[in-house]
């Protein structure tokens, strides 16, 4: 079953037929999800509107941590059994990611200036995603560096496997160092704190990024695919 | 062991002939912390709340800059396949050689570190601190470092790419390693930050030449 979806014709005829749907599940969570965060939700009795702002935050911060463990154990399947989607599946997800980090921090940002005071401060969840983001920059700069794209592409793997240890670090920042960043209220073991009207679009929120994150994946793989091809070919012609 | 004896000695003895690294890593080191009291200004106060600080990341980016070269003439000039080849584990190799370089790049960054906390300002009470921080952390990005330098060997730009790499990776070691020292002036606890940097070099030490011995296969494969 591992093997039967390794044939990248295969996976792209798959793909190209699992996209339409995917694409259409996303909108249809983003327009309801958009519509209870920026509209129907009750606003915050500290926060006021300001807290619209973390429907955009907490889905982006979360897809950043998902995508780079998402990243690392594609990398460890391209690594171990030389996966061959494997290897496009985390080339794929590495700017993906980085974006997602980015939006994180920026939508942070905007919030942290009316709601502490300051665009930054040096806490231990900030300084982590800072580095994620820095992790995946090194990772897409390490991919390129090399002429052989093959080579590129084993020792980003490596890199992706050794950054790892980044993700729980961050995930647990908030709970191991006394810092300005909130803790966890949503995904927590004695269920979530935060109160049910703001859970649901949070939820379809969510929900969207990850669709959506599906979506752009499939996509980018194919026309990574189709790149590859165009490659082996250009080679060809030039060999004949 | 008998290899990892004999690699060890034949790295050392290739780091002494032309201790012109040496050298140059620590003027590096000196040469940078010298410009903060230049840059900043030389309010004595003001040098001995960022003392720890800067010495930490001075150590940091000169540790950096001898960094590439742990792989580097090796894979140019084909000795790296030969020891991929040797009968003994890569990891023991890599670990031989990341010790080599400790002791000629990180062991005189510790050795000048009191001279340059004096410059700084920074209290006689941080000096031991400061030391045994240093002397904690430098392995620490020696292993890391030599993780980078494998990764980026024959690649385009490789020098600047590893800093990229690493210094992220090796923010949670001048934290504690600058944290330390600021705990023991401002009568924190050090021991804490101590104790999590041994915890770091120990998690290092175990993980990173697997890590770069994988690393050192891929690029001489």
């Amino acid at each position: 079953m591992f093997h039967k979806f390794a044939n990248p014709a295969r996976f792209q005829r798959l793909s190209k037929a699992v996209e339409p749907w995917v694409l259409a599940a996303a909108v249809l969570t983003l327009l309801p999800g958009l519509y209870f965060a920026l509209f129907s939700s009750p606003v915050d009795y500290q926060q006021g509107h300001t807290v619209r702002i973390m429907y955009i935050h907490v889905p982006s911060a979360w897809m950043a941590l998902f995508c780079y463990t998402v990243m690392a154990v594609a990398s460890a399947v391209a690594l171990i059994w030389k996966h061959p989607l494997a290897d496009v599946g985390a080339k794929s997800i590495a700017p993906l990611g980085a974006a997602f980090t980015f939006l994180a921090l920026i939508t942070g940002s905007l919030w942290g200036k009316p709601m502490w005071g300051t665009w930054w401060v040096w806490d231990a969840r900030l300084t982590s995603m800072l580095v994620l983001f820095f992790l995946y920059l090194g990772y897409i700069s390490l991919r390129g560096a090399f002429d052989d794209p093959a080579r590129g592409a084993r020792s980003a793997a490596i890199l992706a496997l050794v950054g790892f240890v980044n993700v729980p670090i961050i995930k647990f920042s908030v709970d191991w160092w006394n810092t300005l960043h909130q803790p966890a209220s949503v995904i927590r073991m004695d269920g979530p704190t935060i109160h049910p009207d703001m859970l649901l679009p949070l939820i379809l929120m969510a929900v969207a990024f990850k669709l959506l994150f599906v979506w752009l994946v499939l996509l980018k793989m194919r026309a990574e695919l189709m790149a590859q091809r165009v490659r082996v070919l250009r080679h060809r012609q030039a060999a004949a | 062991m008998m290899g990892a004896v004999a690699v060890f000695r034949r790295e050392m003895r290739l780091a002494l002939r032309q201790g012109a690294d040496s050298a140059m890593v620590v003027a590096f080191f000196v040469i940078a912390v010298v410009l903060f009291p230049l840059g900043i200004g030389p309010e004595p106060n003001t040098l001995a709340k960022i003392g720890p600080g800067v010495v930490w990341v001075a150590a940091l980016m000169a540790a950096m800059l001898s960094m590439e070269r742990l792989f580097q003439a090796d894979y140019e000039d084909g000795s790296l396949e030969l020891l991929t080849l040797a009968p003994m584990p890569l990891e023991i190799t890599v670990l031989a050689k990341i010790a080599v370089h400790w002791l000629t790049t990180g062991l005189p960054l510790i050795v000048v570190s009191p001279l340059l906390a004096v410059m700084m300002n920074v209290p006689a009470d941080g000096w031991p601190v400061l030391i045994a921080s240093l002397a904690l952390g430098t392995p620490i990005l020696s292993l890391l470092g030599a993780v980078g330098a494998a990764l980026v060997l024959g690649a385009r730009r490789g020098g600047v790419l590893l800093s990229l790499l690493i210094l992220p990776l090796a923010v949670p070691v001048l934290i504690f390693g600058a944290g330390a020292v600021d705990a023991a002036l401002t009568g924190g606890n050090a021991k804490v930050n101590l104790l999590l940097e041994g915890a770091m070099l120990l998690g290092c030490l175990a993980l990173c030449p697997w890590a770069a011995a994988a690393a050192v296969r891929e690029a001489v494969a």
